[in-house]
């Protein structure tokens, strides 16, 4: 037998796809956040007021709002499962650099939860009675907002993999991480609503999300192996 | 001198005055072992006498001990990505994902470290008995065959460690047989093995760790 070492994007792609399947497979975990998010942002126009001036204020605000609730209620199933059928371990063991085995988890969850959320909110913005002119900045603004939230949420969900009753803790340690990505979000969509360029704020959530690409994933590893501890 | 260098060459992996405390505990305190290729070492010891522990710490998994683990001479921190490559660690928890297939889970398992065809894939879980299996979910499966699964991993790893804890448990008698006879042959072919079992192992030159 030659031993033939697999390279570190295969061991990438590997773990990407092994994900994808699993959330495939899970349907439950993977359409639980996309209807959260319907039914939160739907809630609005019912409790605050079906007024469609009064909504198309606060509709970008709503929206990401949602999305955000929506990403926190889909981190727990970032490690969960693995950690507790012991497949963190063998991750861990391997012989790659964990940075890119959990960035490999990590769009994976992206795409099963944050993708689809980006993806229908022109229609959410629509009931919303957000003006037509935002659809676009609001679906670009979550297509990079999301992966920053999901990257940020997985160091939460790292710490807190091996206690046994986690509770709130997860959204303590994560929403106030996450606050600078709402703020950026929300504000490209009303600013550009009033006349501001578009490539300034988007310049600010893109530097957001490659600082998170770049170090995020890090944290999680660090994060996973004190957590297996 | 060559004999010595040769000796030298052969222990793969050496533990120097190994110190474990647990919640004050004292679970092991100045151990020192060496396991050489070809050799199966099995710890034995009560229940909470820190043998996971000691395979965790080897591993690296668990990191609060004191004193020194060397892979051929060499810190275990310092060359990482060589001793990883050359380790299988199969735990408690056996790495098997429930939703996934025996043969998707064993896919990704092995493509970690190595490359691998579906036909292999296929062999492997053949000869744990799990043909017929291979596209059943994990859930339906019995904890044994569960194990079986990350059992089929040891017969196409090429890893020269195998760090084992408590494999036997939930496996038939067939099963402790068969991987008996495996462990056997991965000693024969250079490799060493560290397992932890109450079970009584039938294996030639088989070195014994008490915990007390």
């Amino acid at each position: 037998m030659t031993a033939q070492t697999v390279t570190t994007f295969e061991a990438f792609k590997a773990t990407l796809k092994r994900d994808l399947l699993i959330a495939y497979k899970r349907k439950n975990d993977m359409v639980n956040p996309f209807m959260f998010f319907l039914i939160v942002a739907s809630l609005f126009p019912i409790g605050i007021s079906p007024d469609p001036d009064r909504l198309a204020e606060i509709a970008s605000g709503v929206l990401w709002i949602s999305a955000l609730l929506a990403s926190l209620l889909a981190m727990d199933n970032l490690f969960r499962s693995d950690y507790e059928d012991g497949s963190l371990e063998q991750l861990l063991l391997s012989p790659h650099p964990l940075y890119f085995l959990v960035l490999a988890k990590n769009i994976s969850h992206w795409l099963v939860s944050g993708l689809p959320v980006a993806l229908v909110s022109p229609l959410v913005a629509y009931m919303l009675n957000l003006p037509s002119e935002s659809y676009f900045t609001l679906f670009i603004t979550l297509l990079i907002g999301t992966p920053v939230l999901s990257l940020l949420g997985s160091i939460g969900v790292a710490l807190t993999v091996g206690l046994g009753s986690r509770g709130l803790i997860l959204a303590v340690i994560t929403l106030p991480m996450s606050v600078p990505v709402l703020i950026a979000g929300t504000l490209t969509v009303q600013q550009t609503l009033n006349g501001a360029s578009l490539a300034g704020y988007l310049a600010i959530l893109a530097a957001m999300l490659f600082a998170a690409v770049s170090f995020a994933p890090l944290a999680s590893a660090a994060a996973l192996r004190i957590s297996v501890n | 001198m060559v004999e010595v260098e040769t000796d030298l060459e052969a222990s793969m992996l050496c533990v120097g005055s190994l110190f474990c405390e647990r919640d004050d505990r004292i679970l092991f305190e100045d151990l020192n072992f060496e396991l050489k290729e070809g050799q199966v070492l099995q710890i034995k010891g009560s229940n909470g006498s820190g043998k996971t522990t000691l395979l965790r710490n080897i591993c690296g998994l668990n990191a609060g001990y004191e004193g020194a683990i060397s892979w051929y001479g060499d810190p275990i921190r310092e060359c990482q990505e060589e001793f990883y490559s050359s380790l299988v660690y199969i735990g408690h928890r056996v790495g098997v994902n429930k939703v996934l297939t025996p043969l998707e889970n064993l896919r990704w398992s092995s493509s970690l470290q190595q490359v691998i065809t579906d036909d292999e894939l296929l062999d492997a879980l053949e000869q744990v008995g799990l043909r017929g299996y291979e596209d059943s979910q994990c859930f339906t499966l019995s904890a044994g065959q569960q194990q079986r699964v990350s059992l089929s991993k040891l017969l196409l790893s090429r890893a020269k460690l195998w760090v084992l804890d408590e494999p036997f448990t939930t496996l038939d008698a067939a099963g402790v047989k068969q991987l008996e006879a495996l462990l056997k042959t991965h000693a024969g072919n250079g490799g060493a093995v560290m397992v932890t079992t109450h079970h009584t192992l039938s294996v030639p030159d088989l070195q014994v760790l008490e915990f007390g």
